[in-house]
C-alpha cells in the first residue's frame, strides 16, 4: 500500500503540475487574481504529494521491501540504517526522485513566501516552474519509475555500490541539487519576466536571494563532492576534470557570474538583458549536467546508445527547454526597458568583466566537456581532456579574475577612481609580494609559478582585508568608531569579503598540495617503517574485521615525528560479498591544514600489504575557502535590507556608456 | 480496499487543492509592486545616510535616481485593474473535477500495480514465500546471512554449497566449496566437488583449473571415484581416448556393484571405446552443452580446449594426429600465424623421426599449409 500510495502520489503531482503549467497563464492573460491564485495552491499541493511519494520510497527502502525493484536493486536487509535512506537517492530513479522534490520544494516557497511578489509574475513564475516539473515527472514514470514491482518478491536485495556507502552521499547529492534546481527559479524568473514583457524592480529583489541561496548550496555541494572523493575514492586526488565534476562546475561558474550581474541589477537596475540570459544559461547548464551524468552518455556514447530511452527523453526535455527558452530570448529581450548608465571604470565595469571572465571559462569547461563525446559521436575515437588541458586555458582566465578581485568591492558605483583604489590596495599588493620572496626563498623544488600563486592568492585575502579595513576605518578612527561601523556594516559587505577571501585561501590549498605534496608507494611487511615528509609510519599489523555487511582488513599504523608517537592511523580495505566488490577506506591525519593519507592496495601472500602514503600539505584549504564563500554567501543572504547602490556624483565630465 | 479508499482521498485533496483559489474570488491580495520596492529603497537611503553609511552627496544623487524610477512605475501600473472571468474559473474547475481524475487514472493504472500488497522483510519469514523453490532460496539467504557473519563456519559451508550446485548458482557453489576447504580441511571428497562446481560453471569442459582440483583429489585419495570419472572426462576432452579408456576401466574394476555412477562411467566408456578417430576432440555432452551456449562462451570454451592440447603436445611432442589437430584448430579460428608457428614447433619436435615427419608433412599439405 505504500509503494503504491507513493506512485500515486506522483502521478497526481503530475496532473496538478499540467494544471499550474497553464491556468495561471490564462489567468494572467485575462487578469482574473482567482484563476492567478491557482498557481500558488497546486504548488503547495504538489510539494506536498511529491514530499508524500519522496517518503514513501523512503519507507520503502527502510523497510527493505524487495517487491520494489528499486529497492531489490540498491538496497540490502543487512545496510546499516543511515545508508538504507541514502541509498533512496544512491540510484538513477530514487535521485530522480529527489530532484523532482526540491524542484516542487522550491516551487512551495515561491508560493508560500511570494507575498511581495505582483501577482501576475508569481503566476508565470510558478507557471514555468510547473513546466519543468511536468516534464521531469513524465520522465520519470515512463523511463525511470521507482515504484515498479516485482511480482515475486526477492527476498534479498543486490545491495548498494560499496563505495556510496558512505556519509558523502548523504550530504552531497542533495546539497548539488538543492544548487542545480535552486537555479531553476531564476530561470522561471527570466522566463516570466520575458513572457510578460517587462522585468521591474521586484524581479530584481527576488531573483538574487533564490541565486544566491541555489549558488550556496552548489558550492558546498562541490566542496564536498570533492572531498568525498579525495577520502573515498583512494587516491587522493581532490579533482579530476572529470565530465561529471564539469558538470557541476559549469552551473557553478554560471551561476556565479549570475550573482554577480543580479547585484548590479538590483542595486543599480543595470545590465537586465545579460542578467536574464545568464539565468536562462545557468539553469540550461544545470539541465545539461543533469543530462551528462543520468543519461550514461559519458560512461560510453555507445552504451547511451543501446539504451536510448532515457537519454533521448532527457535531450528532448533539454532541447525543449534550452532551445525554446533562448528563442523566447531572441524574440523578446529588445522589447525589455534599458537599464541605467555607467562608466566603463565603475563597480559595474568591473561587475561586467568579472562576467565576462566567467563566462568565458565556462565556455572553456563546456567545450573540454563535449568535444570528446563529439570527436567519439563523429569520429569513434576515444579521448579525454586532461589538466593538461585546463592548466592552459581555465587556469589563465582564473588568474585574471582573481587579479581583478580585490578591484571591485572598492570601486565606486556608476564611475570610480582605478588610481586611487590602486594606492589604497598598494598594503595588499605588498603583502603579496613579501609572501612570494618568502615562498622562493624558504621552499625547494616545485614549479616557478607556484610561488606567484601564492602570491596572488595572499593579496586576494590581504585585498578583502582592506576593504574591510577602509569601510570601517581602521587605523584611521578611534578603535570604538571601528567596531561601532563595523557592527553597522551591511551583512552583504561581510559576506562579499568572506567569500573572496574564500577564493584566495582555496588558491592558497590547491597550489601548495599539487606542488609540494610528497608521496611514499610500496609493499610494507609488519614493523616495517615508512619515511614521509619527516613523518615516521611504522605498520604495526594487519587484523580482520566483521563490519555489518562487509569484512574489513585494517592496517594498524604508528605515526611520530623525530621519536614523538603522534597517533595511530587505520586505513582499511571493506569487501562486500554481495556485490563481490571492495572499497578503500583511507585513513587521514590532520595536522593543521595539512594532512598525511594513508590508503591500502592489495596483500600478498606473504602478509605484505601494498600502500600508499601522501603527504600533502595545506590540503584542507582547498575546502575551507569553498566554506568560507559559502559563508560569505549566507551572510549575505541573511541581509534582509534593501539593496541601493548608491552612485557617485558626478564630478568631472565622463563619457556614460549604456549599460547593454 | 483501503488503498482505493486512500487513492480517492488523494484525488479528492488534489483536487481541492484547484477549486479552493477559484471560490475564493477576486480578494485584492497584498501584493507586491514595483512602487513598493521604490519607496522601501528610498527608506533605505535615508537608514544608510543616518547610520553614515553614505555621504551627503551619494544620497542625494541615489535619490534622484530612484525617485524618477518611481514616477515612471507609478505611471505604468495605474492601467492594470483585476478583472474576473466566470466563465473561465468554471472551465478550470471542470478541468479539476474532471480532467484531474482522467489524467491520473489514465497514467497510474497502466503503471501501477493496485493488486500487489506490500512486502516489508519483517514480515516475509512467516510463510511468505510461495512454493518449495521459494523457501529453499528462502533458506540459502538465510544460511549466507549467517554465513556472512560467521564466516569460519565450516559445517555452514557444507550444507550450501551442495545446495547452491544444485540451484545452478555454480559460480557461488565454487566459492562455497572453496570456503569449506579453507575452514574444514581438505579431503578427496571435496577438492573433487569443487572440481565438479568448476567444471558446472564452465559449462561441462573440465578445466585446467578443475583439472588441478581432481589431481589433488586424486593424490588424496587414488580410488575417489568422481575424482577418477572426470580424470577420464578430461583425457576424453583432450582427445587422449585411450587414457580416458584405461582410466574408466580401471573405476568400473574397483567399483562395486551397485555403485550408482556405474551406468554413467559405462556409456562414457563405450563412448570412446567405440568411436573411431573422430576428429574433434568433443564428447557427445560438450557438444550439446556447446550448443546451448551463445558464441562467447563457445569460443571460450574451444580456445580453453585448444590451448589445453597446445600445452600437452609441448611436453609430449610425438603425436602427429594431435599436432595437426592443433593446425587445423587455429586455421578454424582463422589465426594463420599461430598455425604456421604450431607447424613450425611439430616439425622440430617429430624432426629425428623421419617416418612422422612424412606423415606430418602430408597431413600440413592437406590442409593447405605449405609444400
Amino acid at each position: 500500500m505504500i509503494a503504491e500510495a507513493g506512485h500515486y502520489a506522483l502521478v497526481l503531482a503530475l496532473a496538478l503540475a499540467l494544471i499550474q503549467s497553464f491556468v495561471p497563464l490564462i489567468g494572467a492573460r485575462l487578469r482574473d487574481p482567482a484563476l492567478m491564485n491557482v498557481a500558488r495552491s497546486t504548488a503547495l499541493a504538489q510539494l506536498l504529494f511529491v514530499g508524500a511519494s519522496f517518503i514513501a520510497l523512503v519507507t520503502l527502502h527502510v523497510n527493505s521491501d524487495f517487491s520494489v525493484a528499486n529497492v531489490y536493486e540498491n538496497s540490502h536487509s543487512m545496510k546499516p540504517l543511515i545508508y538504507k535512506i541514502t541509498g533512496v537517492w544512491g540510484n538513477h530513479e530514487g535521485s530522480m526522485l529527489l530532484w523532482v522534490s526540491i524542484l516542487a520544494l522550491f516551487g512551495g516557497l515561491v508560493a508560500a513566501f511570494g507575498n511581495n511578489l505582483p501577482l501576475s509574475l508569481r503566476a508565470h513564475v510558478l507557471a514555468v516552474q510547473a513546466w519543468i516539473a511536468s516534464a521531469f515527472y513524465l520522465f520519470i514514470l515512463i523511463t525511470s519509475n521507482p515504484f515498479l514491482r516485482i511480482v515475486n518478491p526477492p527476498i534479498e536485495g543486490r545491495d548498494l555500490n560499496p563505495v556510496l556507502q558512505d556519509i558523502g552521499l548523504a550530504v552531497h547529492p542533495p546539497m548539488l541539487y538543492l544548487g542545480y534546481v535552486g537555479f531553476s527559479i531564476s530561470f522561471s524568473f527570466a522566463i516570466a519576466a520575458l513572457i510578460e514583457g517587462r522585468i521591474d524592480a521586484a524581479w530584481a529583489r527576488w531573483v538574487r536571494p533564490w541565486t544566491l541561496m541555489a549558488w550556496i548550496f552548489l558550492t558546498l555541494g562541490i566542496a564536498m563532492g570533492s572531498y568525498w572523493a579525495y577520502y573515498e575514492l583512494g587516491w587522493g586526488g581532490w579533482w579530476f576534470w572529470d565530465p561529471v565534476e564539469n558538470a557541476s562546475l559549469m552551473p557553478w561558474l554560471a551561476g556565479t557570474a549570475l550573482l554577480h550581474s543580479a547585484l548590479v541589477m538590483e542595486k543599480r537596475n543595470a545590465l537586465k538583458v545579460w542578467t536574464i540570459l545568464l539565468s536562462i544559461l545557468t539553469f540550461s547548464l544545470s539541465l545539461l549536467g543533469t543530462f551528462l551524468v543520468r543519461s550514461g552518455v559519458i560512461t560510453s556514447v555507445h552504451a547511451f546508445a543501446n539504451d536510448p530511452t532515457r537519454g533521448v527523453f532527457i535531450l528532448l526535455i533539454l532541447c525543449l527547454f534550452i532551445g525554446g527558452s533562448l528563442s523566447l530570448f531572441a524574440g523578446r529581450a529588445t522589447s525589455l526597458k534599458q537599464g541605467g548608465l555607467f562608466a566603463p571604470i565603475s563597480r559595474e565595469g568591473a561587475l561586467v568583466l568579472n562576467n565576462l571572465l566567467l563566462t568565458v571559462a565556462c565556455a572553456v569547461v563546456l567545450f573540454g566537456t563535449l568535444y570528446p563525446l563529439a570527436m567519439e559521436v563523429l569520429a569513434d575515437f576515444k579521448m579525454s581532456v586532461g589538466a593538461p588541458f585546463y592548466n592552459l586555458t581555465f587556469v589563465p582566465l582564473f588568474a585574471l579574475l582573481l587579479l581583478a578581485v580585490p578591484f571591485g568591492p572598492m570601486l565606486a558605483w556608476k564611475r570610480g577612481d582605478l588610481l586611487g583604489v590602486t594606492q589604497r590596495l598598494l598594503a595588499a599588493g605588498v603583502a603579496g609580494l613579501v609572501v612570494i620572496a618568502i615562498v622562493w626563498g624558504w621552499t625547494r623544488g616545485g614549479s616557478a609559478l607556484a610561488p606567484l600563486a601564492i602570491g596572488l592568492g595572499v593579496f586576494v585575502i590581504a585585498g578583502a582585508v582592506t576593504d574591510m579595513a577602509e569601510r570601517t576605518g581602521l587605523f584611521r578612527l578611534p578603535f570604538m568608531t571601528t567596531l561601532h561601523r563595523a557592527r553597522g556594516l551591511p551583512r552583504s559587505a561581510w559576506g562579499t569579503a568572506f567569500a573572496h577571501a574564500g577564493l584566495g585561501v582555496a588558491l592558497i590549498g590547491i597550489v601548495c598540495e599539487t606542488t609540494w605534496n610528497s608521496e611514499y608507494i610500496a609493499t610494507m611487511k609488519p614493523n616495517d617503517v615508512a619515511q614521509v615528509a619527516g613523518y615516521e609510519l611504522k605498520l604495526d599489523g594487519l587484523l580482520e574485521r566483521q563490519g555489518p555487511n562487509y569484512r574489513e582488513m585494517i592496517a594498524q599504523f604508528n605515526v611520530s615525528r623525530d621519536g614523538d608517537m603522534l597517533s595511530v592511523m587505520t586505513p582499511s580495505k571493506r569487501s562486500f560479498t554481495t556485490r563481490g566488490s571492495s572499497t578503500t577506506e583511507a585513513a587521514l591525519l590532520t595536522r593543521g591544514a595539512s594532512q598525511l593519507y594513508i590508503s591500502l592496495g592489495d596483500a600478498t601472500a606473504e602478509g605484505a600489504i601494498a600502500v600508499r602514503i601522501y603527504h600533502k600539505p595545506l590540503v584542507l584549504m582547498i575546502w575551507w575557502g569553498p566554506v568560507l564563500m559559502a559563508f560569505g554567501g549566507v551572510l549575505s543572504l541573511s541581509d534582509r535590507r534593501l539593496r541601493v547602490g548608491a552612485p557617485k556624483p558626478a564630478r568631472a565630465k565622463q563619457r556614460l556608456q549604456p549599460a547593454e | 480496499m483501503t488503498l482505493w479508499f486512500v487513492f480517492a482521498l488523494m484525488t479528492v485533496a488534489a483536487i481541492f487543492a484547484v477549486l479552493w483559489p477559484l471560490g475564493r474570488g477576486a480578494r485584492p491580495d497584498n501584493q507586491g509592486s514595483e512602487v513598493a520596492v521604490y519607496k522601501d529603497q528610498l527608506a533605505e537611503i535615508e537608514r544608510d545616510l543616518a547610520a553614515g553609511l553614505i555621504a551627503l552627496p551619494e544620497a542625494e544623487a541615489a535619490r534622484v535616481e530612484i525617485s524618477r524610477r518611481l514616477l515612471a512605475a507609478a505611471g505604468s501600473e495605474s492601467a492594470r485593474v483585476p478583472t474576473s472571468s466566470l466563465r473561465w474559473r468554471r472551465a478550470a474547475a471542470v478541468l479539476a473535477l474532471v480532467g484531474l481524475p482522467l489524467v491520473a487514472a489514465a497514467i497510474y493504472v497502466p503503471l501501477g500495480s493496485p493488486a500487489l500488497r506490500d512486502f516489508p522483510l519483517a514480515q516475509r519469514g512467516r510463510g511468505a514465500g510461495s512454493g518449495t523453490a521459494q523457501s529453499l532460496e528462502n533458506l540459502v539467504v538465510q544460511v549466507q546471512q549467517h554465513l556472512e557473519k560467521n564466516p569460519a563456519d565450516g559445517r555452514g559451508w557444507n550444507v550450501l554449497a551442495p545446495v547452491l550446485e544444485r540451484l545452478g548458482r555454480f559460480d557461488e557453489a565454487v566459492r562455497a566449496y572453496r570456503s569449506s576447504i579453507t575452514y574444514n580441511g581438505e579431503s578427496a571428497e571435496r577438492r573433487s566437488d569443487l572440481g565438479e562446481a568448476i567444471t558446472a560453471a564452465a559449462s561441462g569442459v573440465v578445466t585446467a583449473e578443475a583439472k588441478t582440483e581432481f589431481e589433488r583429489a586424486h593424490a588424496l585419495n587414488a580410488d575417489d571415484p568422481k575424482a577418477n570419472y572426470f580424470l577420464g572426462l578430461a583425457a576424453e576432452q583432450d582427445g587422449r581416448k585411450d587414457d580416458a579408456a584405461n582410466i574408466w576401466r580401471a573405476l568400473l574394476a574397483k567399483a562395486p556393484a551397485d555403485a550408482p555412477w556405474r551406468p554413467l562411467v559405462q556409456t562414457s566408456l563405450a563412448r570412446v571405446g567405440s568411436g573411431g578417430v573422430t576428429m574433434p576432440a568433443l564428447s557427445d555432452e560438450t557438444i550439446a552443452a556447446s550448443k546451448e551456449m551463445n558464441d562467447g562462451d563457445r569460443n571460450a570454451m574451444i580456445r580453453s580446449m585448444v590451448e589445453r592440447l597446445a600445452t600437452r603436445l609441448k611436453q609430449n611432442g610425438d603425436d602427429v594426429e594431435g599436432w595437426l589437430r592443433l593446425v587445423r584448430a587455429y586455421l578454424v579460428m582463422g589465426d594463420r600465424d599461430k598455425a604456421q608457428g604450431a607447424s613450425t614447433d611439430a616439425r622440430q619436435a617429430v624432426a629425428k623421426d623421419s617416418e612422422r615427419l612424412r606423415q606430418l608433412n602430408e597431413g600440413l599439405k592437406t590442409l593447405g599449409l605449405d609444400g
